[in-house]
């Protein structure tokens, strides 16, 4: 694919974890590539699978859903729930034949900003190789 | 009804507008179909800023507003307040991160440009679709349970019996006191512990406010902030604390000898007994599991001696319902298990002992009365090694954080030996000293200088016992030197781990604990006192290690959160909960099962959601297969949107 491509990226980060995270990584002046659009919601456990497959279908490039560590969720047990939605996603996902590396799942506690940092320099140059996503993409 | 949004998007200095295009942002926005006006402005938090939003809404009469700014955690509440001043709900207001989540985390103009653009339209997207919203309100039960009854269940108990409030004090053991009960003397002023802690025993035991409940355990807790409804299992002590006149004699009856807890060990109590002479309640517990048999012609001696006859062996198990507007967890800790430690010869060797236990033999008021003498032949060891970290520090074997307490603690030990014993020499193998505190640093210095304790900095490698002393081996990493000291005795400072069955407890009250299982607090630095369940309070070492005169500080700031709470008439809830969309319900189930606070039953074959107990995480949602349970505001549709205007169209 070419050198260019700039992978789009839809990133469901939990409000009490992740979110904070990705707001510490701001605080502290961290730089990470601009590929990734946050979407804000109360706790990973409320990211429907349909979310994740509406994105692919919109376009995104990959999908990324961040949640409290496990064990530590705000709302006590919703990411556990997700961590076992979220391996079902993958297996349709890989099923359907979309590349696994273009989904993925982080654990991101709110001290942890340079983690979400990584995890999304990481998922862009993972994803930069494969070009864009066309396999659920609905206007091709 | 077409909404009519405004966009307010704000500079913050040159914080966004340094790397973010604002104009070109604000001019993107005034595309989208739905936005009535847009604008930016250099500091949208200032006053003239709220004033700039608030003219707007009323010259352009606009229903919704989307700020793009900082995080919603710092100035959501501000823009909401100046929207709902200038006549709007404010649920209309949404906040688009463009700061955190944008213009600081990225270099280039022209991409961050973009990405603000599509968060922005994001929350726009959003707020095209927010319902009008107003706070749940609901009454307030005036009374606080407090578990717990060392020095932190008793200072919250007390602050807020005090402030004129009722209060349930539990404790699971016959006698409030807790750990400081059993200690001799408290750093850095060698307060004697028993001296400074009856008075607030005795407080506890007269005050009108408090019902007090020894012997009792939270067996149940349902309900929510404001109304909860609590379970409490009164065990039978089969004394009747008002009969007994304390004479001892049943104790003297007894034919059954076990180690009495109070003093780790160290001595033997009866199966009836009082567990230290000041205790509160002052009255006798029968120890049912010790006792050869609760039917008279099993033994029965206590009884045949009572003169009072306050023994009654037909006292049955109680359960006592009560409810309560707030709760304090105050379980406090236990030392490390022992059996985990077998490599200092804890367990093994008499005269290897633990922290408390020391302090037991330290304690006037201990089995020694006060001599420092070993357990193993009550002779007086003229030297004493105390190792510090046992079990703290060492994340590959044992605990990963630090105890806090035990370089102080040891330090005390080490001086307070010196003063029983001042022909005594004390050695301290530690990791490094950590004396952060109020006269904390100038105290371990006074050990040093005053009591000549010898510190040495490395980790002890073997304990073993040869001819009648306990040799240690260790190393002297300052000097670079192998070290063998022939003691008399060894003292270890044992990790601090959340007292037993407090996991039980968290599941209880449906809050959090961290990885080491203390009481997790629902925000480390601003909302120390609080557990993740609203109404729900932490106090004490529960939550972490920590010294008394923290624990103090703890216990008295979550006595404030609580009473914050009961001197409400009404409190209010988010009103961003769950919904249940009736005619797509079909009633299985699945959305009550996955609902970690019981806010969903179903009733006459529909889901139901109990909103002041929802706390709005929307786990529901996701589990359902038809989108009939959805969060207000940010339901399932809202986020549909917000993807598309995330991808960019």
């Amino acid at each position: 694919m070419t050198k260019d491509f700039e992978p789009k990226i839809v990133a469901f980060l939990c409000k009490w974890c992740s979110s904070a995270g990705s707001d510490l990584a701001g605080v502290s002046r961290m730089k990470y590539p601009p590929n990734v659009v946050p979407i804000t919601v109360m706790c990973s456990g409320s990211v429907s699978p349909l979310y994740i497959f509406n994105a692919f279908q919109k376009g995104a490039d990959g999908v990324l859903v961040s949640g409290c560590h496990p064990g530590d969720c705000h709302y006590i047990k919703g990411n556990f729930y997700a961590r076992r939605r979220i391996a079902l996603v993958k297996e349709l996902l890989d099923f359907i034949g979309l590349e696994p590396e273009r989904f993925k799942m982080s654990w991101v506690s709110a001290a942890e900003g340079t983690k979400y940092t990584e995890i999304i320099k990481d998922f862009v140059k993972d994803l930069k190789p494969l070009g864009p996503q066309k396999k659920l993409r609905r206007d091709l | 009804m077409k909404k009519r949004i405004g966009v307010f998007i704000c500079h913050c200095g040159i914080n966004i507008a340094g790397t973010v295009d604002v104009k070109e942002t604000v001019k993107e926005l005034t595309k989208h179909q739905d936005v009535e006006h847009s604008v930016d402005y250099v500091y949208m938090c200032s006053e003239p800023g709220q004033n700039l939003i608030k003219e707007a809404i009323k010259d352009k009469k606009l229903d919704s507003i989307v700020i793009s700014c900082c995080s919603p955690t710092l100035h959501e509440s501000t823009f909401r307040k100046a929207a709902k001043e200038a006549g709007i709900n404010e649920f209309q207001c949404e906040i688009a991160n463009i700061r955190e989540q944008c213009s600081w985390v990225h270099k280039d103009k022209k991409k961050a440009t973009e990405k603000a653009k599509k968060i922005t339209r994001s929350a726009v997207e959003r707020v095209l679709k927010n319902e009008s919203l107003e706070p749940i309100s609901f009454p307030v039960t005036s009374r606080a349970l407090v578990i717990g009854g060392g020095i932190a269940g008793i200072q919250s108990a007390l602050d807020i019996a005090d402030s004129g409030y009722e209060v349930i004090l539990v404790e699971r053991d016959p006698s409030i006191g807790g750990h400081m009960i059993q200690l001799s003397e408290t750093f850095p002023t060698l307060d004697c512990s028993q001296c400074i802690l009856t008075p607030k025993m005795v407080e506890v035991s007269k005050h009108p406010n408090i019902k007090l409940m020894t012997y009792s355990e939270v067996q149940e807790v349902s309900g929510y902030v404001g109304n909860f409804n609590v379970k409490i299992l009164k065990k039978p002590t089969y004394v009747d604390p008002e009969a007994c006149t304390l004479c001892d004699d049943c104790t003297e009856a007894c034919p059954v000898v076990v180690p009495n807890e109070f003093d780790f060990g160290l001595t033997g109590r009866k199966a009836i007994y009082i567990p230290f002479p000041q205790a509160i309640p002052a009255t006798f517990t029968l120890d049912v599991k010790n006792c050869p048999g609760l039917l008279p012609i099993a033994c029965g001696k206590c009884a045949d001696v009572c003169e009072p006859e306050a023994i009654d062996f037909d006292m049955k198990p109680e359960i006592v319902e009560e409810k309560v507007g707030a709760i304090i967890v105050a379980t406090g800790y236990d030392q490390y298990d022992k059996e985990k430690m077998k490599e200092y010869g804890y367990g093994k060797y008499a005269d290897v002992l633990d922290g408390l236990q020391f302090e037991r033999l330290l304690s006037a008021s201990g089995p020694t009365l006060g001599k420092v003498l070993r357990p193993s032949d009550h002779k007086e060891p003229k030297e004493v090694v105390f190792i510090q970290c046992v079990g703290s520090r060492d994340p590959e074997l044992h605990c990963s954080y630090c105890s806090k307490i035990c370089c102080m603690y040891t330090a005390k030990h080490a001086m307070l030996y010196k003063h029983h014993v001042p022909d005594g020499q004390s050695y301290v193998f530690y990791i490094d000293i950590r004396s952060g505190g109020k006269n904390y640093e100038e105290f371990v210095q006074r050990a040093t200088e005053e009591d000549g304790v010898v510190y040495l900095r490395g980790k002890v490698s073997k304990i073993f016992e040869e001819n009648g002393k306990i040799t240690v081996w260790g190393a002297d990493t300052l000097t670079g030197k192998e070290v063998e000291i022939n003691a008399d005795m060894v003292v270890l400072a044992m990790a601090m781990r959340p007292s037993k069955g407090s996991e039980e407890l968290v599941k209880k009250l449906k809050i959090g604990m961290d990885k080491d299982g203390f009481l997790t607090e629902a925000h480390p630095k601003l909302r120390p006192v609080e557990s993740l369940t609203s109404g729900i309070f932490l106090a004490g070492a529960a939550q972490a290690p920590k010294d008394i005169p923290e624990v103090v500080a703890q216990a008295s700031g979550a006595a404030a959160k609580a009473i914050s709470i009961l001197s409400q008439d009404q409190l209010f809830h988010s009103p961003m909960v769950a919904e249940v969309k009736p005619n797509l319900c079909t009633g299985c189930g699945m959305c009550v099962d996955v609902c970690a606070y019981d806010a969903i039953s179903i009733e006459e074959g529909k889901a139901e959601v109990n909103r002041v107990l929802c706390e709005g995480c929307g786990t529901c949602s996701a589990t359902c297969l038809r989108a009939a349970v959805q969060v207000k505001n940010i339901t399932p549709g809202q986020i549909h949107e917000m993807i598309e205007a995330s991808v960019g169209g």
